[in-house]
């Protein structure tokens, strides 16, 4: 652990801390219907086109079901449309390499992934995809995907703000007011920087160039005679796959490649991007339920699993492997395999913990070569249910789940029905609430225990005992997680993983939606309860302390055994034993 | 009601909620109870592999978790039937006083006829004269008559009943001591104020409250959730090749489950029912209890309530010229025959002023003069003298003279202070002033200020001026007041309190307070009451007592309390049982997690046994905790939170280390693995 990496946490903290309430400010404007912007100017006329598109009336709202409804059509329309591309690109535009379709379970796969915001990728984008598909059929869903995540985000959070009301904003409204406002220009904005760092944005066939000198293969002989550099409109599918934390690669290197992230810099921007919209969310809470500090105390609670998680990660990864030794190895370098020389260790570590903490799942290291507790990081981040800062808007939304169920275990014991933000909860939230949580779980350790010993599911395995076991579990968590990032030892396209994985992004997105929107009709239909002093804290050491211990002991319990068996007993044996996999 | 002062841990309850323990296994039963249905199958399961011989590990293993898991089943069981020990004790001792009686029923020729009292019904009339017991629950129509109601309230005192106004309830089971009167059935057989009583404490009509059902599906989703990372567990240790036994599967999930909470909630219930009724409080529900833990604003009734209800005389003000002593006098000979309380007190005032006791029998010749509403004051006409007390206007017109400005001074003075002043006159010249006041009940202070600390708000209702309202409002320390209250205002400050979202506590007897009764979150009605109030009431007060409404709503919060904390230290527990037994599961075939025995257990079985027998122990080790409930502090949220945390919430985390640890050294001292 190096001063430098030191000095990279604090700054990045530090940076997200001054962002949170800007980005937050805006969101407030944003998913407000009537909300000015200094946008309005060129954008208001397009908002209205949309809407008479879509037939919508703006000034009318809906109410959860009929919300829900909308979002549900909206998302599966989206899933289609992008099915049909990836089956038909070879007759679509912008193909300059002439790709066939995409296989039928392959391309289900990846329309799942975009839909549901979390961009798995059991394909290569620069072997498989048209520039078409990637701009139009993916890239669309890195938008809408991402509105739709902060459109629930936001109706709960209305759901809180508001009483004794039957409806939590009109999701269409949302959705373009998101789109428009907030997701395009931020990403024309970083996109513009991305570029002017390196990151490629054209729509040229792929350059070939004979090899040079130093491509030459040192070791078994094997020279490379030529190199095909992929080009394409990289920057801007790079900037909202981080805003949106949708993580897709447009390589299939995805943020190790140098043309999706060249420098630190755009390392660090790009990390930055991809808490800045659920950090400023957490603003939007406070001001919203007009309690700013239980805003930021929901960013601290958040920030504090961050950067738990952080140190852990960087830690394992600059501890590195104690047999390098054996083979006469200075491990003080760190665990540098699968990395980038351009980002070291501390970089490496803290992209890692960011893309797992958000929803992100775009990489700059190859988790499946991190340590075994480097490795178990990102894995826990994700089974913690993805709400430390989270997936734009699923963040806040399955956060403020956790809440309401950190607020029901202990607030009885205050001597009163517990109470949140002056909402009783009762047994109808209690049960949403518990069916939010329980899908994921349901999700990741069903599907992983079927693969674990089904032929299918040990067919695509790279790697042997508990290593395999890991890259099972995290691929399972990183699908119902909606994260997207891969331990990519394990060869998801087949058709039986395929499928699973869909269907575990699938539950992990729309399954958990539903129970979460009718928790947002609840809290809206519900009285106030005035607050007094026998009010729950909900800012303070202590609401961030039962917070925190909610995440943990409810993702520690559940996970615990079947971590147990994979990174842990891993560690154990590469310390202890010196056995490897 | 004759309390039943009976430990709760007496030894007829324990050896009867033994016996229950062993009735409540029939699985029917436990469905109610998800986490101990859970239980139950479980030991069931690895019965099943003793008897079927499946299975690995060495059958004294088995034998031993499954006896354990039997046992965590049975102690939940016993805590649930310890709970419900003191009330069937109770129950029975009602039982005894509902005997068999023959009823005069007027049938509708006016004929008194003779029929068992199970045969009347609501709306039949009859007579019952003294001696005789009232055959059911009704209202005096004609007459009156003095009641030993002993049966119903353990008072011994008789009570009157009378028809028309708010004493005209009487109630099934209760005596005629004297007098006879007509009475209209109110209720039909089985469903009186008895039988409801004997329902009630046994707590046979005990329905699941709001949050129990809440909290019943957080308990449930963890139990399901531990179900699923339990049946997983098979398949991956399959895939690395750690064979898990069914046994050791099932053991990790008892301790995973929230059994103690599981099976401690039923309990929990019961007692805050059980601790309504030996503070001779009847809830008619447990949501009841549950909601007088949530209310934040109090309805306290002045009269009785607040005040002892008599006015008493706290002072002489003398007026200029006139010794206080004189004062005194004048007014003690004035009050002799007055049987008031407010007379008795100025008697009693005067003996500070070193007059003796003095008695009508001391005065042969006076001519006591009684106090009429014509007049408005009383006195004495004695040798001569001629002495007068009443109301200041009364006494101005008595002595055709004007009131010394010093005197009339004091006048506006008491009554701006809440008190009500008399004026005591002789031979046309006013003496002075004696002022009576309410008088606050001692202690009520400083318990406002702890409900203020917890953000309960108290208001008094009372049909004083404002003036006086404000200034024993000031005086008892209660947050706000009505003052010159009607009945429909209660309703009306009900209403607005509801539909600001605050839940509203009161007290009443008569049958005008019905409606308010109704409309409040938790109505306690008092058992002297109308029938009418105490059917809109949702609890009631045997004793009668007005103040209790604030240990109601104190066993309302410990309930509370007592479920959070008890839940909070069940989950907190499983972290510790995760550091016995998973690293138990996998050293066999990863000899290298071994540093993950932090406890240091000894063997796998005996670190898995002593797990599942802390699991069951805890059960029992917390029983009393449960039916006594957390001692409960008035406090703000804030330092609430952080005290039931702290001692809970850690307290649950930390206190199965040492606990299992311990259990693995008896374990292994007995070589019982």
């Amino acid at each position: 652990m190096t001063v430098y990496g030191g000095l990279q946490l604090a700054l990045f903290l530090g940076c997200l801390f001054l962002l949170t309430k800007p980005v937050g400010l805006c969101l407030v404007r944003v998913l407000d219907p009537g909300g000015r912007t200094w946008l309005d100017r060129p954008l208001k006329p397009v908002e209205r086109l949309l809407y008479r598109f879509l037939g919508v009336d703006p000034a009318k709202e809906q109410d959860w079901r009929s919300y829900t409804r909308s979002l549900l059509l909206f998302s599966l329309a989206g899933l289609l449309f992008t099915y049909a591309v990836l089956r038909l690109q070879h007759l679509l535009p912008l193909n300059p390499q002439r790709f066939g379709p995409l296989a039928p379970d392959l391309a289900f796969n990846t329309a799942a992934s975009f839909t549901t915001n979390t961009n798995w990728q059991n394909y290569a984008g620069e072997t498989t995809l048209s520039y078409f598909s990637q701009m139009v059929g993916l890239v669309f869903h890195n938008f809408v995907s991402a509105a739709a995540g902060i459109a629930v985000a936001a109706a709960l959070v209305r759901g809180l703000a508001r009483h004794a009301s039957r409806t939590v904003g009109n999701f269409w409204v949302d959705l373009v007011r998101v789109n428009l406002y907030l997701l395009l220009p931020m990403s024309l904005v970083l996109s513009l920087f991305l570029a002017s760092q390196g990151v490629v944005q054209n729509f040229r066939p792929y350059v070939k160039t004979a090899a040079g000198a130093g491509a030459t293969g040192a070791g078994a002989g094997n020279a490379i005679a030529a190199q095909v550099l992929p080009q394409g409109p990289a920057a801007s599918q790079v900037a909202i796959k981080m805003l949106g934390t949708n993580g897709g690669g447009f390589f299939n290197a995805n943020a190790a490649h140098p043309y999706e992230n060249p420098t630190p810099l755009s390392n660090f921007v790009q990390m930055l991007a991809i808490f800045l919209i659920p950090a400023g969310l957490t603003y939007y809470l406070g001001r919203k339920v007009k309690d700013r500090k239980h805003g930021w105390a929901v960013w601290t609670s958040m920030a504090l699993l961050f950067l738990v998680a952080a140190l852990v990660c960087w830690k394992a990864e600059s501890a590195g492997n104690p047999r390098l030794r054996t083979l006469g190895l200075d491990p003080r370098g760190g665990s540098m395999e699968g990395k980038e020389v351009r980002f070291g260790v501390p970089a490496s570590a803290l992209f890692a913990t960011v893309t797992t903490d958000a929803s992100c799942g775009a990489v700059n290291a190859m988790h499946d070569s991190f340590t075994p507790l480097g490795g178990l990081v990102p894995l826990v981040n994700i089974e913690l249910g993805e709400v430390v800062f989270g997936g734009v808007g699923s963040g806040l939304y399955g956060m403020i789940v956790f809440i309401v169920l950190a607020v029901f275990l202990t607030g009885l014991m205050v001597g009163r029905t517990p109470e949140y933000l002056g909402k009783k909860i009762e047994a109808y939230d209690v049960k949403v609430s518990v069916l939010t949580i329980l899908v994921p779980i349901f999700a990741i350790l069903g599907f992983s225990a079927a693969a674990s010993v089904g032929r299918w599911g040990l067919a695509g395995l790279g790697n042997a005992g508990p290593h395999g076991l890991s890259e099972i579990i995290y691929a399972f968590s990183s699908a119902a997680g909606n994260n997207g990032s891969a331990f990519a030892g394990l060869d998801g396209n087949t058709p039986a993983y395929n499928v699973a994985l869909a269907l575990a992004m699938l539950c992990g997105r729309f399954v958990m939606i539903v129970p979460v929107m009718a928790l947002a009709g609840s809290l809206a239909r519900k009285k106030l309860v005035p607050a007094d002093e026998a009010s729950f804290p909900v800012s303070g050491a202590m609401f961030i302390g039962i917070l925190v211990g909610t995440v943990v002991i409810v993702g520690a319990l559940t996970f615990l055994p079947a971590l147990a068996l994979g990174p842990i007993v891993e560690h154990f044996l590469m310390t202890g034993s010196g056995v490897l996999f | 009601m004759p309390v039943l002062k009976r430990s709760l841990f007496d030894k007829a309850i324990v050896s009867r909620a033994a016996r229950d323990a062993v009735r409540k296994l029939h699985p029917v039963h436990l469905l109610k109870n998800p986490v101990i249905f859970v239980t139950e199958m479980g030991a069931l399961l690895t019965t099943a592999g003793i008897v079927l011989r499946r299975g690995s590990e060495p059958a004294g293993f088995t034998v031993q978790i499954s006896l354990w898991l039997w046992f965590t089943v049975l102690f939940a069981n016993f805590a649930e039937a310890m709970a419900e020990g003191r009330g069937k004790a109770q129950a029975d001792e009602l039982r005894k006083t509902r005997i068999r009686t023959v009823a005069n029923r007027i049938r509708e020729d006016g004929v008194p006829e003779p029929v068992p009292a199970e045969r009347l019904r609501k709306g039949d009339l009859v007579i019952v004269s003294a001696g005789e017991t009232i055959p059911a629950d009704g209202e005096v129509i004609e007459g009156a008559a003095t009641v030993d109601e002993s049966a119903i309230t353990g008072e011994s005192a008789p009570v009157i009943r009378e028809a028309g106004g708010d004493r005209s309830a009487v109630t099934g089971g209760t005596r005629v001591l004297s007098d006879r009167v007509k009475v209209r059935i109110t209720a039909d057989p089985g469903q009186g104020f008895l039988d409801r009583m004997i329902g009630l404490v046994e707590g046979a009509e005990r329905q699941k409250t709001p949050n129990e059902i809440a909290l019943t599906i957080l308990l449930s989703a963890l139990t399901i959730i531990f179900l699923v990372v339990v049946m997983t567990l098979s398949p991956f240790g399959r895939y690395s090749g750690v064979p898990f036994t069914v046994t050791v599967l099932v053991a990790l999930l008892v301790c995973l489950i929230p059994t103690t909470i599981g099976g401690l909630l039923n309990a929990i219930g019961i007692a805050g029912i059980d601790r309504m009724v030996q503070k001779k409080v009847l809830a008619m529900s447990g949501r009841a209890v549950e909601a007088a833990g949530d209310v934040d604003v109090l309805l306290l009734d002045k009269t009785g309530t607040i005040t002892l209800g008599d006015r008493q005389a706290t002072a002489f003000l003398p007026a200029p010229g006139v010794a206080a002593e004189e004062l005194a006098d004048a007014a003690q000979l004035a009050s002799l025959a007055d049987e008031t309380p407010e007379g008795r007190s100025i008697v009693v005032l005067a003996k500070k002023y070193g007059l003796r006791g003095r008695s009508i029998a001391d005065l042969p010749g006076a001519a006591f003069i009684a106090f009429s509403a014509w007049t408005r004051m009383s006195g004495v006409d004695l040798e001569g003298r001629s002495i007068r007390k009443g109301a200041p206007d009364a006494i101005q017109a008595f002595v055709r003279a004007d009131v010394p400005l010093r005197v009339h001074d004091a006048v506006s003075d008491i009554a701006l202070h809440g008190g009500t002043p008399l004026l005591v006159a002789e031979a046309g010249r006013v003496l002075g002033a004696i002022e009576l006041k309410d008088i606050v009940k001692g202690g009520l202070r400083d318990r406002f200020e702890r409900f203020r600390a917890m953000g309960i708000k108290t208001v008094m209702i009372t049909g004083d001026n404002p003036l006086t309202a404000a200034a024993i409002a000031r005086e008892a320390g209660v947050d706000d007041f009505i003052a010159e209250a009607k009945p429909e205002d209660k309703l009306a400050r009900i209403r607005r309190e509801q539909a600001a979202g605050h839940l509203v506590a009161m007290t009443g007897d008569g049958t005008n307070d019905a409606p308010a009764l109704a409309q409040a979150d938790v109505g306690v009605a008092m058992n002297t009451g109308t029938q009418a109030a105490k059917e809109a009431g949702n609890m009631v007060d045997l004793d009668s007592n007005p103040t209790k409404l604030i240990e109601v709503v104190e066993i309302g919060k410990q309930m509370l309390i007592t479920r959070g904390a008890l839940t909070a230290f069940s989950i907190c527990n499983d972290v510790a049982k995760y550091f016995a037994i998973i690293p138990a599961m996998l050293v066999g075939v990863f000899p290298v997690i071994a540093p993950l025995n932090v406890m240091g257990l000894r063997s796998p079985a005996s670190a898995v046994l002593s797990a599942v027998i802390f699991n069951a122990l805890i059960i029992i080790a917390l029983i009393p905790l449960a039916l006594r409930g957390v001692r409960f502090r008035p406090l703000g949220a804030a330092a609430l939170l952080r005290r039931n945390l702290f001692i809970y919430g850690l307290g649950g985390l930390v206190a199965p280390f040492p606990g299992i640890k311990i259990i693995d050294l008896i374990v292994n001292a007995l070589h019982l693995v």
